[in-house]
This record gives structure tokens, sequence and C-alpha cells, in this order.
């Protein structure tokens, strides 16, 4: 039951072999047993989700069930689930209980899922190893000594450890697809617009996105019918017709063209990354489709473009924490400002901070033309390098990550070594691309390693189906640490 | 490669920033963020050497307007909900230091 898909935990619930309460309370009790040696999951409430278990089994017996209707999903802890702390790994939020839906989990509801329990993640969504979190490492379930990859950490880990049938996950600048790749599951990162941010805590507006974090391609489809939709309260939620994901699954892939940037290829990729990733482009080939090289000239500038735009918007953004309105106010204070500035100092992490301090100096007075307007001036001549490669091909690919899962602590000291690790993720981020990682095999210390699929705008459905057919033809996706 | 523009941090400049930021900071922690700060800045220095004349800037992925909704009351009146995660409140009220004496 473990690696059952959620097509087959739905088959199972509908002919009543199992019910959402005893279903829930399995994963419940694996998570008891495992979680403390992973720290996956940052909030539990038993008896809040065997309640939404009951209500699911009652819907189901009336015959009003949907597909996703009594499976159980771990929630990133950066979603407001009415009732539930929501503290997006930060002390600032540490008490904060949320008075209301985010629509992401507005839509989990309506479609009678569970609520499992909300994942750790780095603090505020800021890290790319989950190390961040006021509430502890993430460890790899892999090997504990690894990180899970960030900042969707808790996630990525829960699912690889079959600690829940499948998670949410944001991407800023690659937190769902390069934890997936890290811990060796599916995940997605659907075109910018697409999943509504309303009750999504905020990082970089511009560029953060809600996607599924799953152990298939078909799953995250599934997952992606439910998490979509137009929604008012975002404005920059894009106004389109609802979209079946699933409806091109089961294409074959003969004539597909695989854009491969060489850019993606070069220096700094690890040997095993690489040949795991040739690997799959071999199995592309068997099924019919055929490579193109092609160039991402300006890939080079997406990581200083992005430590200048993402910061920028948080500094902004994480504004609000100021003890005034909700969370962590510090115990003891002068004035107004003393309070303001003891209460950031104590509440926020050190990532945090520096990337608050960042974002507020390249907004400052005398610099915001030299840094900020020249960033986003950078940020369209990396958007155009992807139209012009989508003039040569249909999807590009790459490896989601330079390296596997580096060691807990390696890169903690040094922020620059660590930006680095999303080398390949972050310009589709600033491009609002859609992009998605899947497992393809396993590197020299057997951590599993991730290939990259990125698609044009609203590509989903055809990046889900290049990935559900190679999940058809290996069994990578179906490998499971413990 | 690297082009000038960024001409290196100072101990002052790292002051002012975590003042205009509302985060109090210690000498130590200064001294670090300077260390951190000028490293990530040094990064960041790449885009210099790249011209943008005459490239638009780009805000958001989807180039689309805001919209507009009808000027008219949407929420309800959840004060009590709200208020009940504030640090510290009194008859419907946010309390602060005092700031005007």
């Amino acid at each position: 039951m473990l690696n059952a898909t959620l097509k087959e935990l739905s088959a199972q619930l509908a002919a009543k072999n199992i019910s959402s309460v005893e279903l829930t309370g399995e994963y419940l009790a694996r998570i008891e047993r495992l979680n403390p040696s992973l720290n996956a999951f940052v909030a539990l409430d038993r008896e809040k989700s065997l309640a939404q278990a009951k209500s699911a089994d009652a819907l189901i017996a009336a015959g009003k069930s949907s597909l996703l209707t009594g499976i159980p999903f771990a929630q990133k802890d950066i979603f407001c689930a009415h009732g539930w702390p929501t503290t997006c790994g930060s002390k600032m939020l540490a008490n904060f209980v949320a008075p209301y839906d985010a629509h992401v989990i507005e839509q989990f509801n309506r479609a009678g899922a569970v609520n499992l329990g909300k994942t750790n993640m780095d603090e505020f969504a800021m890290g790319s190893s989950n190390e961040t979190s006021y509430f502890g490492k993430v460890k790899n379930p892999w090997n504990t000594d690894a990180v899970p990859g960030g900042s969707s950490g808790g996630s990525a880990a829960a699912v690889a450890a079959r600690l829940a049938p499948a998670a949410t996950g944001t991407d800023t600048g690659g937190s769902i697809r390069q934890p997936a790749a890290l811990c060796g599951i599916s995940g997605i990162k659907p075109t910018y617009g697409t999943v509504s941010r309303y009750g999504m805590i905020a990082f970089a507006s511009s560029l953060d996105q809600g996607g599924p974090m799953a152990k298939s391609a078909e799953d995250c489809a599934l997952m992606l019918n439910v998490m979509t939709g137009f929604d008012p309260r975002d404005s920059t939620s894009l106004e389109r017709e609802k979209e079946d994901y699933t409806r091109d699954l089961e294409k074959p892939l003969v004539g597909l063209r695989i854009g491969l940037p060489k850019e993606y290829f070069a220096a700094g990729l690890s040997a095993d990354v690489a040949q795991a990733v040739e690997a799959a482009l071999a199995e592309y080939r068997k099924l019919g489709a055929v490579t193109v090289d092609i160039s991402l000239p300006n890939s080079q500038l997406a990581i200083p473009v992005y430590y200048v735009l993402a910061p920028a918007e948080a500094s902004s953004n994480l504004a609000r924490y100021d003890g005034v309105r909700y969370g962590y106010r510090a115990p003891e204070y002068g004035d107004l400002a003393d309070m303001y500035g003891k209460t950031r100092a104590q509440g926020f992490g050190a990532e945090v901070k520096r990337r608050i301090m960042i974002g507020t100096y390249v907004l400052s007075a005398g610099y915001y033309d030299a840094y900020y307007l020249k960033a986003q001036k950078l940020r369209r001549l990396i958007a155009q390098d992807f139209s012009a490669a989508f003039q040569q091909c249909d999807v590009i690919m790459g490896p989601t990550a330079p390296t596997t899962a580096f060691n807990l602590g390696e890169k903690s000291d040094d922020p620059v070594s660590m930006y680095l690790s999303d080398i390949y993720t972050i310009a589709v981020n600033l491009a609002g691309l859609p992009g998605m990682s899947i497992p393809c095999g396993f590197g020299s210390t057997k951590l599993p390693v991730g290939l990259q699929i990125v698609g044009d705008y609203f590509a989903e459905a055809k990046m889900l189906n290049v990935a559900h057919q190679y999940q058809k033809a290996t069994d990578w996706h179906l490998r499971q640490p413990l | 490669m690297i082009v000038g523009y960024f001409m290196s941090l100072t101990l002052a400049d790292v002051k002012r920033i975590a003042y205009l930021a509302r985060i109090e900071v210690s000498e130590t922690e200064a001294e670090d963020y300077l260390r951190q700060l000028s490293g990530i800045f040094e990064l960041v220095e790449q885009m210099q050497a790249v011209d943008t004349t005459g490239i638009e800037p780009m805000a958001h992925a989807q180039d689309v307007v805001l919209r507009l909704r009808p000027d008219s009351v949407s929420e309800t009146d959840r004060r009590g909900d709200y208020q009940a995660v504030a640090p510290q409140t009194e008859a419907g009220l946010y309390l602060v230091p005092k700031v005007i004496e």
C-alpha cells in the first residue's frame, strides 16, 4: 500500500476495502514511528486529521466522492490551514494558528482530501537544504547524514519515506524541484499564476508558486487538477479555463524534440549526475524522442539576478512581521522602534535576516537602478532565451541540481555555495515557466538524481506526459529508502 | 569581466541597512554580515557586465494587467479571530509602546 498510486488508493477507498479513517490512521502511525529520525513534520493533529477522514468516509458512503476524497496529504507549513499551526519554519510564526485557509487548502478540502499534517521547511522558504528551519533540520531518508534539499525538504522527505501518499510544496527558485531531486520523488512547479498564492505565506511574490510533490508524474497531474484554478484573491492568478492535466499522459513520445542547453551540462555538474541524466536521455531516444542542442546564453546571470529580485521582494513582504498584529514579539523592549528591532532580530533566523538586508540595500535610495532595475532587465533577457529555445524544441531537459544531496552542515556557513545548488532551477522561476523534476537514477554515493523537465508556458500536460511515459518505461520512481 | 559599480560595503553601510530593515544587530553580528553580504554582492556584481540598454524591465512573468474589483464590502467582520493571534490587544485595539509623549 505504501507504493500505491493516488488512483489505486482512490479505488481501494471507493471499493471500501479500506476506509479513510484506517488509511489516515496507518499513515499517522508510520509518521509516529519514523518522523523522529527525519523531522519531516512540524505539526500533527490526530483528532483533526481523523475527523476529516470520517467526513470523507461519509462522502464516499453517500456516493459523493471525487478522486482525492479520503486520501491524506501532507501540507507544506507555508500554507495557512484554519485552526492549524502555520509557522513557515520560523520562530516569528511559531505561535501562529491560521485563522483562515489558503486557496490550495480550500481546494483540497473541497475535494474531500485529508490534511495529514504540516511539513517542515527552510525558514520562510529561504534555503536549499532545509537546515534553516527554526524547528530543526530535516534528514534525507536515503541517508540521514545528507540534506533533503529545500525549501520544501519536509514534504520531499515525507513522500520519499512514504510518510504521506503525496504532499504540497512551493517553489521560488527551485524549492519543489531541488528537494524532489535530492529525495528521489516527482514534483512540478506550474506556470506562474496557475496556483493561487492566497494564504501561501509570501517570500518573493513574483516568483512564488505552489505545486505538487508526489511519487509519480501521474499523481502530480491528479493533484494539479485540484490545486489550480482562478482565484480573485491573488492579484496574479490567471483567468484561464480549468484544465485536465491527465489528458495527455498516455500520448506516445515519438518525434518529441528535447532541447539540451549546453550551459546545463558544463563545468560544475558532477560526473555521476551527468551520467544518470545521459542514461535518461538515452531512454527517451528509445521512446522515440530526438534531442536537439540548444543554448540559454544568459544562464550564468540567473543566480545574480535572483539574489537581487528575491531578497528585494522578501524585504518588502517580511516587513509585516513587526510584533504588532500576529507572531512573535520580543519579551522586553523600550520604545516602538526598539520593539521592532528586537522582535525582528530575535524572531528571524540568520538566512532570513541576510536576505532582508540584501533586499533592503538594493531597494534603498541610490541603489535601485543599479541593482533592482538592472536585475529586472536581465530577467527579461533570461525569459527571452527560453522563448527562443522553444522555437527549436518541445521541452528542455537537464539535471535538476548539480550534485546529489550534500551532507548536513556542508554548506550552511557559506551562503554563496548554497545558492549555487539552485543553478539549474532559478532561471525557470525568473521566466515564470513550468518546471518539473523526476527521479532518473542514483549517483556514486547511492543518492537519487533528478531529471529536470522544463516546458513552455502552460505546457504542464505535455511535461507530465513526457514524465509519465518515462516512468512507465523505468522504475526509478518506485525505489524507496525505508 | 567584473565591472565595479559595487565599491564594497563598509561596517557603517551594514549598520545603516540593519537600521532601515529594523533589525537590531550587535557589533559582532555586523561584522559577520559585512563578510557574508560582501560575498553575495560579489556574486551579484556579474550583472553589471551585461549591457541592458533598451531592455524593458520585467516585473512579472506574465505581463498581466492588475484586475479591478467592484468597490464594495466583500469581507465579513472577523476582528475577534484575527486579534486572537495578536501579541497584545485591548478593547479591539492592538497595543504598542507609546509613540507620542
